[in-house]
């Protein structure tokens, strides 16, 4: 079974997202949220890293810290699916563990 | 006798380098430039690096359980406190443009950034 990783910061302040990508396995699944839902959208620096992690693993993003943030979730990249709390709770319950990248 | 009874004005800048909502540093930066507002000083706000989401448009945080407090940049004005820059790398790295912004700015290099932040008597970064 495969893992949920969270990050919760800024991939322009910490270096946890790139550590997250660096560690994760082909078939996990990745939610961003907090300060890390810039990583979701495109045009930033950070679009052909998601781009690419797309590729292998499962990446999501929480929508209500989108919107918290006013950061349009049509701008998200392609292939980063935007869930709800409902959908994190389903994502938490289908992988064998979590880990937090705090 | 202080500064402030000498009627000495001094040049101040808020730094603002963080995202708004994840963190409570938003919030106190904009909290300290409203009192400072009070006393009459010659504020400079400054925006980069992620600090340029706290004024980008569209925050709707009630789904987070937390106050929206983005309205209340735009009424910095009727405090007087009009000199807000904007550093344009910033923008870019996050995809956004000046038109994503909720409040009118001065967009500026990092270069010009520097040497504005130079020019400062005060410069308090969060």
């Amino acid at each position: 079974m495969s893992i949920l990783h969270t990050v919760n910061k800024s991939p322009f302040e910490r270096s946890c997202l790139d550590a997250c990508l660096g560690h994760a396995q082909p078939g996990d699944s990745v939610l961003l949220m907090e300060d890390a839902v810039i990583a979701a959208l495109s045009g930033t620096a950070f679009e052909g890293k998601m781009a690419d992690a797309a590729k292998t693993l499962k990446l999501n993003v929480l929508g209500p810290d989108l919107a918290a943030r006013g950061l349009d979730p049509a701008r998200v990249v392609s292939g980063i699916s935007v869930v709800d709390y409902a959908g994190f709770v389903d994502l938490a319950a289908e992988t064998k563990a979590t880990n937090a990248w705090l | 006798m202080d500064d402030m009874e000498s009627g000495v004005v001094k040049k101040f800048m808020f730094v603002n380098r963080k995202p708004p909502h994840g963190t409570v540093y938003a919030l106190e930066v904009l909290e300290m430039v409203l009192i400072s507002a009070a006393f009459d000083q010659d504020v400079h706000l400054a925006f980069l690096d992620d600090g340029v989401l706290q004024i980008k448009k569209g925050q709707t945080p009630a789904g987070i359980g937390v106050k929206n407090f983005s309205p209340t940049y735009r009424a910095l004005e009727g405090y007087d406190i009009e000199k807000l820059y904007v550093e344009a790398e910033s923008l870019a790295e996050r995809g956004l443009t000046e038109d994503d912004l909720l409040v009118d700015v001065e967009v500026i290099s990092r270069a010009d950034m520097g040497k504005l932040m130079a020019e400062m008597d005060v410069v308090l970064t969060a």
